[in-house]
């Protein structure tokens, strides 16, 4: 389902946009507000799909960023329920979300009981940075049974073979790491995700890209926005809500809000080679 | 060595391991896995590392009887393995240099390492001393200042230490922090796990470079006793002393195979690291095993007077043999470890690691039971998996030693 947005957006001759928060930062309520502010607001166009990222102890994908607003958040009580929450309010908006989780956490909270509840709070798909098909029947049997989209992750590191295997387990698009490392502001968008999208659009021509990992801002949501069909941002995103919490105005938003304008535009000035027909499809 | 049957063909001990990692490592896993394999079907290989072990490290470690020790232990007579007599001052060189070997096979010419009281950091530096290689040691802040002496070492051997902050600060986010880095790095570098924890092949391959000591001590054992131990004890943090004095052993079914976890202040004060005998299964740092974790499956903080056991989850392969009932678990607390230390300490002379200090507090209360049980003159093989010298200081602490040159007495209690 979350394909199939990517894929209207594609058409409309620009790349999509996907903003990752996560709940519970700098607490629940602001984490759900500051959701609905990357939706958009009024006229302000914002992000095209919410990745709502659910803290972790052990989050060995997330960098420096990522962790402190997570390790805050575990200290302030966030719990898995909570992502619930968060997904029905970015529903209620009428921008899709999924959910960004590590594996523990949802097989502690039962796999077919973790599908169910995200469906049923409006949820699209999972995104699991820890969790590969190879160890994914649990998984794959949940989200079929619920109708979940199933993201899985390829990294430029992967072999031909892992590739063609991730790309057909997935279920609404693909997410392609853009370099070798963890997330986190880059000042450079990174030279090995165009070969890396370039590999998965041979095997699969249909298959829908999102890249992420180290874009920082608007201009590079343009450069990614070129040649995938979509472009995730996170740390980015997350910076401003850990200076306004540092500032001790935890609730206020408009440094999210600017950061979210600059991307949203960003993603609208390219000429996306998708809608040139050359992406392959 | 001997044919490798389990792990399967994934990695896995039945349900237990696997590989949980970002798809990003599947790669360097794979090439890992691929070099291992190779490895040990090149006589050359084999030939080179045995040299190691023999030339560098001192193998084979000797087996003590310790006689005086053995007296409080209810008629048991307790062996003790000496891995805290080789190069570096315990075990863990063992699996490094079988890694190290493999890294350079492998074309890669930085390694990193997590460690917890320093040993395998350590040994790590050391091993990159020796080949030439660039290394850098992830190191739980909390962990860098109680095993200063070990920081130092690294350093001196021109290694770089990072105190990593994150978290609880302890061996579990200094592996969280060594994975980032590999993630970002593994085109030229490896990650030297130093236990049988991680994900696959991780478990086999430091299982497989710990081996030797099962392989020289039942060997020493039956040359001089006629006979297999009754029950052979280790220390688990990770589990890789534990699982090198068991891997031998495993067919012996007439042997008891017995780990021992730090119980901390005890485990129903909730500060412990007893991971199988109080965790529940789950996954972490790329393996389903125990893990201490909350309701939600969020991590909890371990605690251990020993930073080599503070970690809240263990080896998949003891997983499996707890659940198979093959060994058994049981928690041993931070005091009954100390007393451990201090009574072997001024009955044999050898000042054991804290966390060895475990396994001999163990094997005291084993050989008590095994006595009542009706066991005669039960034979206890210790894996006495390190040395104390990086511990001082927490003996001082905890037994307020009296450290000024004018005193006569060793301690104050
Ligand atoms: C002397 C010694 N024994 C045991 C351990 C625990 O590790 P493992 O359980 O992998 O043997 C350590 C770890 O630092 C150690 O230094």
């Amino acid at each position: 389902m979350t394909g199939r947005r990517f894929a209207e957006i594609r058409a409309q001759g620009r790349g999509a946009l996907v903003g990752y928060l996560p709940v519970g930062y700098p607490d629940v309520p602001i984490s759900l507000a500051a959701m609905r502010a990357l939706t958009g607001e009024g006229d302000a166009p914002g992000v095209d799909l919410v990745e709502i990222g659910m803290p972790y102890s052990d989050p060995v994908m997330d960098g420096a960023t990522i962790q402190k607003a997570g390790t805050r958040a575990l200290q302030r009580g966030v719990r898995t329920a909570d992502v619930f929450a968060a997904v029905g309010a970015v529903a209620a908006t009428g921008t899709p979300a999924v959910v960004m989780i590590y594996w523990n956490l949802v097989e502690r909270y039962g796999a077919d009981a973790f599908a169910r509840d995200l469906k049923n709070a409006g949820g699209a798909g999972l995104i699991t940075p820890d969790l590969t098909p190879d160890e994914a029947q649990e998984w794959f049997e949940a989200s079929d049974a619920h109708g979940l989209d199933r993201i899985f992750l390829v990294s430029p590191s992967s072999t031909d073979d892992r590739l063609a295997r991730t790309v057909s387990s997935c279920r609404g698009w693909v997410y392609a790491t853009s370099l070798m490392g963890v997330t986190g502001t880059r000042t450079q968008t990174s030279s090995l995700a165009p070969a890396l999208v370039r590999r998965i659009r041979t095997l699969d021509p249909e298959a829908m890209v999102g890249v992420g990992l180290g874009v920082s801002n608007g201009a590079q949501a343009r450069e990614v926005a070129e040649f995938a069909d979509a472009v995730i941002v996170g740390s980015a995103l997350l910076n401003p809500l850990l200076t306004a919490d540092d500032a001790g105005r935890p609730e206020d938003l408009s440094g999210l809000r600017t950061v979210v304008a600059d991307l949203a535009a960003g993603v609208r000035s390219g000429t996306s080679l998708a809608s040139q027909g050359l992406s392959g499809s | 060595m001997p044919a490798v049957s389990l792990p399967d063909a994934t990695g896995h001990f039945d349900r237990f391991g696997g590989k949980f990692v970002p798809e990003a490592l599947y790669a360097a896993l794979q090439q890992l896995e691929e070099a291992f394999v190779a490895a040990n079907a090149d006589p050359a290989f084999k030939t080179e590392l045995d040299e190691l072990l023999a030339d560098y490290t001192g193998r084979p470690s000797p087996v003590t009887e310790a006689r005086r020790f053995s007296e409080h232990a209810g008629g048991a007579t307790i062996l003790l393995k000496r891995e805290d007599l080789n190069h570096t001052g315990s075990h863990k060189i063992n699996n490094v240099l079988g890694q190290a070997l493999l890294t350079r096979r492998m074309g890669k010419t930085r390694v990193i390492a997590e460690t917890g009281a320093g040993q395998h950091g350590v040994a790590t530096a050391t091993a990159a001393a020796l080949f030439g290689l660039e290394c850098r040691v992830y190191m739980g802040k909390v962990d860098t200042e109680r095993q200063a002496l070990n920081v130092a070492r690294m350093r001196l051997l021109g290694a770089e230490v990072i105190a990593v902050d994150s978290g609880t600060q302890t061996l579990k986010d200094a592996m969280n922090d060594a994975m980032r880095d590999w993630v970002a790095s593994v085109d030229n570098t490896h990650y030297l796990i130093g236990s049988v924890a991680g994900p696959h092949p991780f478990p086999m391959i430091v299982r497989e470079f710990q081996r030797v000591i099962s392989t020289e001590a039942r060997a020493q054992v039956l040359a001089r006793y006629g006979r297999l131990p009754d029950a052979v004890a280790a220390c688990v943090g990770g589990g890789s002393n534990a699982l090198g004095i068991f891997a031998d052993f495993i067919p012996d079914t007439e042997v008891g195979l017995y780990g021992f976890e730090a119980g901390g202040e005890g485990v129903d004060t909730g500060r412990h690291a007893a991971t199988i005998s109080a965790g529940e299964v789950g996954v972490l740092h790329g393996m389903r095993t125990f893990v201490l974790q909350n309701a939600d499956g969020q991590t909890s903080e371990s605690h251990s007077i020993s930073a080599g056991l503070d970690y809240p989850g263990v080896g998949p392969e003891h997983a499996w043999l707890a659940k198979t009932g093959r060994a058994s678990y049981e928690p041993i607390t931070d005091s009954e470890a100390m007393d451990a230390f201090r009574l072997l300490t001024e009955t044999e002379g050898i000042m054991p690691a804290i966390e060895s200090a475990h396994a001999v507090a163990g094997a005291l209360k084993l050989g008590r039971r095994l006595t009542e049980q009706g066991v005669e003159k039960p034979l206890i093989l210790v894996n006495l998996s390190g040395r104390g010298d990086k511990d001082v200081d927490t003996a001082i602490e905890w037994f307020h030693v009296d450290t000024h040159g004018d005193s006569s007495t060793g301690a104050a209690q």
